[in-house]
């Protein structure tokens, strides 16, 4: 005991720090380790048992890789990965753009533009889930505003459900995630073009660029390193993206808005199948880590050949 | 000189940005709408014969009708009478998740803003990817874990998960945060014989005070947005609902009560919403210094 106390003891000034770092560390270590690191270890281990809601306090029997051979043999899963990966490129791509609009409206030189800045925000600061109550509405058929607005317009002659076919109800799940991930991606574009040095823009000024020169060559590669982390950051966010298509149309219609997240849900929590969605799961970390660590090199590789600084120190 | 735009370019900006701001607010103002309306305007469609096509003023009348009124902000409290629970839930949970989450947060941010020391970048790296691992992915073994514990159907089964995955992100805001505070008022402490703790309480906290309530009403925000999932998985009492899960009741037995549905909604979100108001210039300010770096 007096052994381990000499070797636990500080015995230089860096030491003392870092013991002290640690002590304050530790326990939010500790709950990261019990809520997100032990739990992961458990999916990881039950992805390999028929664990289900009999089996829950018996224990279930390993059964190798029976659920990932059912799980990427399956019929659906081809097309849910493509479905997911579709989702997650199209409406990150459409929040990316969004956002680069919408700050640089923000950072221009006009009147009241903190109350406009301000107005932009309700989309991310509302639950996800109240948000989509309201989104179900507007996509209804025979009552809802968007219905009836193209009726009146003319590119329908009758009601149409959003909701209700495989297309409409897709590309309307993509309008509602890019309208609550827009107003963060815009807020973080706008602060990074509000630090570009103003002395750049004076200098082409004086120049001659012209303002689409100026956005094109200063402003967009001096905030090219945000705009590339918060593409990752929102890719990720959309691959997990769970409450919206759960609350608008749970998968549906016949699997259209079915992606590998609410596959997870409807497999584990639905149907009870715990080992099954486990597989499912531990699916998901490996296709978003096998996609950061790509995303990364590529950027890498793109940093190294045109020396773009792409990412954030 | 060179902010200056011609008129053009001015209605330009301005069109261009209330559009935007159309699609962001357009829900709101639709959700709005739809609580004044009686439900029997509601659903009726505008009045279209058949074979005839729906003319603008057809489609200006579902936005009015002369019985507009506030009633549905009365019926709703009697449709779901445990919707004053689910709103109290809702602030309860999100102030716990914020008080606990902050209990991590501020001496973890605080050795990350201060010290070098082995394992930090490390570590700090392992926190922040945690953000890839969205709730979903977690339930089964969460479920399981909180099973064990006897502890769902409570208000922890929501409270422990909820604190947990803002930890990481508490931790970066926060930290951006106390790194800004000279480290020689630190060093002056030291000298006057103050110990690391006492500096800590008595130097660094109050001077951390306005990135405390950034960071916590960030924490606040986020609690209250990230209720559902855990809602519905882990808690089946409707005592412990939170309010997006308890709204569902409006949907059910025969109809959508529309109205009602978006009344509770609009009220559900005012908590947020007063404090956003009230705080948007620090929140903003604060969120994004973190993400700029000069």
């Amino acid at each position: 005991m007096s052994n381990l106390l000499q070797i636990l003891k500080p015995k230089t000034k860096a030491q003392t720090t870092t013991l002290f770092a640690w002590a304050l560390i530790a326990p939010a270590a500790l709950v990261m380790f019990w809520i997100v690191v032990w739990p992961l270890y458990e999916t990881f281990r039950l992805s390999f048992t028929n664990s289900n809601l009999g089996t829950l306090m018996s224990g279930a029997d390993y059964v190798g890789w029976e659920n990932y051979e059912k799980a990427i043999g399956g019929r659906k899963f081809p097309s849910i990965v493509t479905r997911t990966f579709y989702w997650m490129f199209l409406s990150v791509g459409l929040k990316m753009i969004l956002g680069l609009i919408g700050a640089s409206l923000l950072a221009s030189n006009i009147r009241a533009r903190g109350i406009f800045r301000a107005l932009v925000m309700p989309p991310w600061i509302v639950p996800i889930a109240i948000g989509c109550f309201g989104w179900l509405w507007l996509y209804n058929g025979h009552f809802g505003l968007i219905s009836n607005f193209i009726e009146m317009v003319g590119i329908t002659n009758g009601p149409f459900s959003f909701l209700a076919y495989k297309q409409s109800a897709f590309y309307s799940a993509i309008v509602t995630d890019v309208w609550i991930g827009t107003p963060m991606v815009t807020l973080f574009f706008l602060a990074a073009i509000q630090g570009v040095p103003k002395d750049l823009y004076e200098a082409a000024y004086v120049d001659g660029a012209s303002r689409w020169y100026r956005f094109r060559r200063i402003t967009l590669p001096q905030i090219m390193p945000t705009i590339v982390s918060m593409a990752l950051l929102s890719a990720i966010w959309t691959f997990n993206s769970f409450e919206i298509i759960w609350i608008l149309t749970e998968g549906g219609p016949r699997g259209a808005t079915t992606t590998l997240i609410i596959d997870t849900f409807k497999t584990a929590i639905f149907s009870y199948k715990f080992g099954a969605g486990a597989t499912r799961a531990v699916l998901v970390v490996l296709i978003l880590g096998v996609f950061s660590v790509v995303y990364l090199s590529v950027l890498n590789r793109l940093n190294q050949r045109y020396g773009y600084s792409g990412v954030q120190k | 000189m060179m902010d200056k735009y011609t008129l053009l370019q001015k209605i330009g900006i301005y069109f261009s940005l209330a559009l935007f701001i159309l699609f962001m607010l357009l829900p709101f103002v639709e959700m709005f709408i739809a609580s004044l309306r009686p439900l029997t305007h509601l659903f009726s469609r505008p009045d279209v014969p058949l074979g005839e096509t729906m003319t603008f003023m057809d489609f200006m009348s579902r936005f009015y009708s002369e019985n507009m009124s506030f009633q549905a902000y009365r019926d709703m409290w009697v449709t779901v009478p445990q919707l004053p629970r689910y709103i109290f839930n809702s602030v309860f949970l999100s102030s716990a998740v914020t008080f606990f989450s902050m209990c991590f947060i501020v001496p973890a941010a605080y050795a990350y803003a201060r010290f070098n020391f082995r394992g930090k970048t490390l570590s700090l790296t392992l926190f922040l990817a945690v953000n890839m691992f969205s709730g979903a992915v977690l339930l089964i073994p969460l479920y399981k874990l909180l099973r064990m514990y006897g502890l769902l159907n409570t208000y922890w089964a929501m409270i422990i998960p909820g604190v947990a995955f803002l930890i990481p992100t508490g931790i970066w805001l926060l930290k951006s945060f106390l790194e800004k505070i000279p480290y020689e008022l630190e060093e002056a402490a030291f000298v006057d014989g103050a110990s690391r703790l006492y500096t800590l309480r008595r130097v660094i906290l109050p001077l951390a005070v306005p990135g405390l309530i950034v960071v916590g009403v960030a924490m606040f925000i986020g609690a209250y947005a990230q209720q559902f999932l855990f809602a519905i998985t882990f808690n089946q009492n409707r005592d412990y609902m939170p309010l997006p899960a308890g709204i569902f009741e409006f949907i059910g037995y025969q109809d959508v009560l529309w109205n009602e549905m978006m009344a509770a909604s609009l009220v559900g979100i005012l908590p947020v919403l007063l404090i956003f108001l009230f705080m948007q210039k620090h929140l903003i300010a604060g969120l994004t210094s973190g993400a700029v770096k000069e």
